[in-house]
């Protein structure tokens, strides 16, 4: 299945946007600030989440529009003659009323933003995912969580209850006065079943990530060795008990010392076992781009899968990026790449679907 | 444009619950319409409510008498005691007439973060009315978010050392469910929630 007839309106610079005939790659090409981003995050708001920048809703509608955004696409099955022939129209849509919720159609009826997963994974790689092993272990963990929900949706319950129950914990441990026993008992009693889970599914989340990157040849993008980090005791009888045991020591800094909040991701490029962090810029990029395909892999489970890859062929060499085309031939996902020059795809232009983006346009080449 | 007297009107039904500016001025000229008849009637409720509205005692239910109509109702049974938020959810639990005991109305839920502490709900006037003997069990009834389970935790602790046994609102599969369409998390709690049948 892939998308086709997609559509954009009053998106970010885009006023009316549509794109028609796509491909299994599809090229949006344009100078810095053409709005080539800004197609790959309305099409990663088709899934559940909040897109491909983290930004709020409200900042998406276009400055010259009402208020509010819309984005639509046909999910297009592969055998157009099959008893599934029908296309599936996906869409969702802010409204000026209220420019921070999120409204989802699927065919024509009100639906839900989770329901989207169910027929579609979309992941991605993005310049600001650069720095993903230099950042803060907050960001790897974010990362580890976005891409956990992409394979359980149930996931993001458990990342929402257990930061919700964190937040009133540290509040309590760090009130002037001391903390009742009782109510710790109870926000610790979530905390645990919460952050049991939570870790679980980050581990799960790795455990299959490495069996999937196994699989993927080691040359020519360096491949990363991947662990999980608990940031605590595993299980949640084991986490409940060393909440309740760090509770004097937890109090005197004011905050919660042990649990999921403290989990890191660890990398490692596996050849030279150096970690990620110390490894050059490109292989770091190329370990990223070995994560990002994994991950396709891993999150498809039947669906539709589209991989959104932003300035990513620009930054590798002839081979590597010969090699990365290969690897996208191979698997199933529809691609979405951008980038400032054709050049760069010359490659795969015969069987690529190309549109020059320009000042909020689209114009297929 | 309507006059200031309407405006206003217009305003002070906008607030209220699931109205909004364009029902309320839907629901003003309905009134001005039926000056003679639905117009007296409300102001007549709204006056009867607003003379007679008190907080029960015993439950902290809101009704024009007090005790309250539940706690005065000879034919529930004092013996067993159902636990709530606020007193949306005893009218919702006492619309269905399914529950036969009295409740108590915490009137919120522990909240660290917006400053509600188990002194600023009437936890202490539970702990009382257990304490003063006559009750077999306490019913919690809390809702299934974070600071209600929590708040639940919480009153099952404070209840540990008195003679009344303690039990909580199943959660897991609504009647008429479908197990296919359920989320994970409402799937393992009817699960860890199971039990023998017949």
């Amino acid at each position: 299945m892939t998308l086709d007839r997609i559509s954009l309106e009053t998106f970010r610079n885009h006023a009316a946007t549509s794109l028609e005939g796509t491909g299994r790659f599809n090229l949006l090409v344009g100078e810095n600030g053409a709005g080539k981003t800004n197609i790959l995050e309305a099409l990663s708001l088709l899934a559940p989440g909040r897109g491909l920048r983290r930004a709020a809703l409200a900042d998406m509608a276009g400055q010259d529009g009402a208020g509010g955004f819309g984005i639509g696409a046909s999910l297009v099955p592969a055998d157009a003659s099959g008893p599934a022939a029908e296309p599936v129209r996906l869409g969702t849509f802010t409204q000026a009323a209220q420019p921070g919720r999120r409204h989802v159609r699927i065919d024509g009826s009100a639906s839900s933003a989770v329901a989207l997963g169910e027929w579609l994974s979309v992941g991605w790689l993005t310049p600001a995912m650069d720095r993903l092993f230099a950042d803060s272990a907050g960001a790897r963990r974010r990362y580890m969580d976005r891409l956990a929900v992409a394979i359980d949706p149930g996931h993001a319950a458990h990342a929402a209850r257990f930061s919700a129950a964190l937040r009133e914990r540290n509040r309590l441990l760090s009130a002037e006065r001391a903390p009742e026993a009782a109510w710790l008992d109870g926000i610790e009693a979530q905390l645990a079943r919460h952050g049991a889970l939570l870790t679980e599914g980050r581990a799960r989340l790795v455990a299959g990530l490495t069996e999937a990157l196994a699989e993927a040849p080691a040359e020519p993008f360096a491949r990363p060795a991947l662990s999980h980090r608990a940031g605590g005791p595993l299980g949640e009888k084991d986490l409940l008990t060393a909440l309740h045991e760090e509770r004097a020591k937890a109090r005197r800094a004011g905050r919660t010392l042990t649990g999921p909040h403290r989990d890191e991701l660890d990398v490692v490029f596996a050849a030279k076992n150096v970690a990620a962090a110390q490894c050059s810029t490109g292989e770091q990029k190329a370990m990223l781009i070995a994560m990002t395909l994994a991950h396709g892999r891993l999150a498809q489970q039947g669906r539709a899968s589209i991989l959104l890859l932003d300035e990513v062929a620009a930054h590798l060499d002839p081979l590597r990026r010969g090699a990365l085309f290969e690897r996208l031939a191979e698997g199933s996902a529809q691609i979405w790449m951008t980038g400032t020059e054709m050049a760069a795809f010359e490659a795969i232009l015969p069987q690529a679907s190309v549109w020059r983006i320009a000042e909020g346009r689209a114009i297929p080449v | 444009m309507a006059s200031q007297e309407i405006e206003t009107l217009a305003a002070a039904l906008a607030r209220l619950p699931g109205l909004g500016p364009r029902s309320a001025r839907r629901a003003v000229l309905y009134l001005v319409k039926r000056r003679e008849n639905a117009l007296p009637a409300l102001l007549e409720a709204l006056e009867g409510v607003r003379d007679t509205l008190v907080e029960c005692d015993i439950c902290g239910n809101v009704d024009t008498r007090n005790p309250c109509g539940v706690c005065s109702d000879p034919r529930r049974d004092a013996r067993s005691i159902c636990v709530v938020e606020d007193v949306a959810d005893l009218w919702a639990l006492d619309r269905a007439r399914l529950f036969t005991g009295t409740y108590h109305v915490l009137g919120g839920k522990l909240s660290a973060l917006d400053g509600v502490r188990p002194e600023d709900l009437s936890i202490a006037e539970l702990l009382e009315r257990v304490g003063g003997g006559g009750v077999d069990e306490i019913v919690l009834a809390m809702n299934a978010t974070l600071e209600g389970q929590t708040t639940a935790h919480y009153i099952a602790e404070r209840l540990e050392d008195l003679p009344v046994r303690v039990t909580q609102l199943a959660h897991g599969l609504p009647v008429g469910g479908e197990l296919d369409y359920l989320d994970e998390g409402t799937l393992a709690q009817a699960l860890r929630a199971r039990r023998p049948l017949g």
